[in-house]
């Protein structure tokens, strides 16, 4: 079966987020004075084939922890949806 | 005279730079294509600057897995000495030979200049003919060099005395910004446990030629040298 799955990659919290306050402040002088706390990170969307929900799970998370986010400065989450 | 392996990746664009500092101070250098299995006999590796793959995903995060690292893993298990010079220092990151990670400037800009530097350890292969305390003029260039690791890592760091290199205060002597990306602790490089493993933000490859400018950089590669006369001779 395949499965797609959606990875979203965030800056752990507490770490200065440059490119986040960059866009807050953007949206401020844009006249948005209600946004705040902006952070960016990255969604990175793949299919996996497996035999099962759980399995592509643990595939999904194995991917992250080796090469899709940084298990220092970030952290992931994860969405399987049947494709 | 010690062989010395420039590694080159799709996107390394420093790599003559380092070969010709290498060979400068008496080493005998040689590219290493990333896809080589082995570093063909290698004494010294060093990882130059530029943009591997991109810097895709994240600086240095798809180089790491290439066919050479597994060889660079391997020289470094040993002892080997290795030196990762800006996109080579967030490589090193990435494969867990050294601990931390290099995020986005705090200013956000690619920062491009000269900066001031004191070298905290002078007993590593890349650093043994510098004093201690030294203070250096070298250029940095780079979008993501801001070293972050988590609070009990960097504590680790000073308490070892792992920080190599270290962006040194704006004073009156000199004129530049003390820290050109908001790095914890001013750190602009560091070592593994060992000492053999070295990751610098700045470029000394830049800083080791009368024609460049400076030179205060060529101490990086004539320690190569160095350390490898001491080790031969004492038979290691």
């Amino acid at each position: 079966m395949t499965f797609k799955v959606h990875v979203r990659v965030m800056p752990r919290e507490g770490l200065l987020d440059p490119q986040g306050q960059a866009v807050e402040h953007a949206l401020s002088a844009l006249g948005f004075e209600e946004a705040g706390a902006v952070r960016i990170g990255r969604a990175i969307e793949l299919d996996v084939t497996a035999g099962s929900r759980d399995e592509a799970e643990i595939t999904a998370r194995r991917m992250c922890e080796k090469l899709l986010a940084n298990p220092v400065t970030e952290d992931y989450l994860l969405d399987v949806e049947e494709d | 005279m010690p062989r010395v392996a420039v590694v080159r990746f799709p996107g390394s664009n420093c790599d003559f730079d380092a070969l010709r500092a290498a060979e400068s101070a008496g080493a005998d250098a040689f590219f290493v294509w990333h896809r080589e299995p082995d570093l063909r006999g290698a004494d010294v590796v060093v990882l130059p600057g530029g943009f591997s793959y991109g810097d895709y995903l994240r600086s240095g995060a798809i180089a790491r897995f290439s066919p050479v690292m597994q060889a660079v893993q391997a020289h470094a298990a040993a002892g080997g000495p290795v030196l990762g010079i800006c996109n080579g220092f967030q490589i090193l990151c990435e494969a867990h030979l050294l601990p931390g990670a290099l995020m986005r400037n705090a200013g956000l800009s690619f920062v491009s200049k000269p900066v001031d530097v004191i070298v905290e350890r002078a007993d590593t292969a890349f650093t043994c003919d510098y004093e201690p305390g030294s203070r250096l003029r070298l250029p940095v260039a780079h979008g993501e060099g801001r070293f972050v690791a988590a609070p009990d890592t960097l504590r680790m760091l000073e308490a070892e005395g792992r920080v190599v290199l270290r962006y040194v205060a704006a004073t009156e002597r000199s004129p530049f910004q003390p820290n050109p990306n908001g790095s914890a602790n001013h750190i602009a490089g560091i070592c593994n446990a060992e000492g053999n493993v070295v990751g610098i933000m700045p470029h000394p490859e830049r800083a080791a030629d009368r024609l460049l400018g400076m030179t205060g950089g060529s101490g990086f590669f004539t320690s190569m040298v160095t350390s490898h006369q001491h080790s031969s001779n004492s038979g290691v």
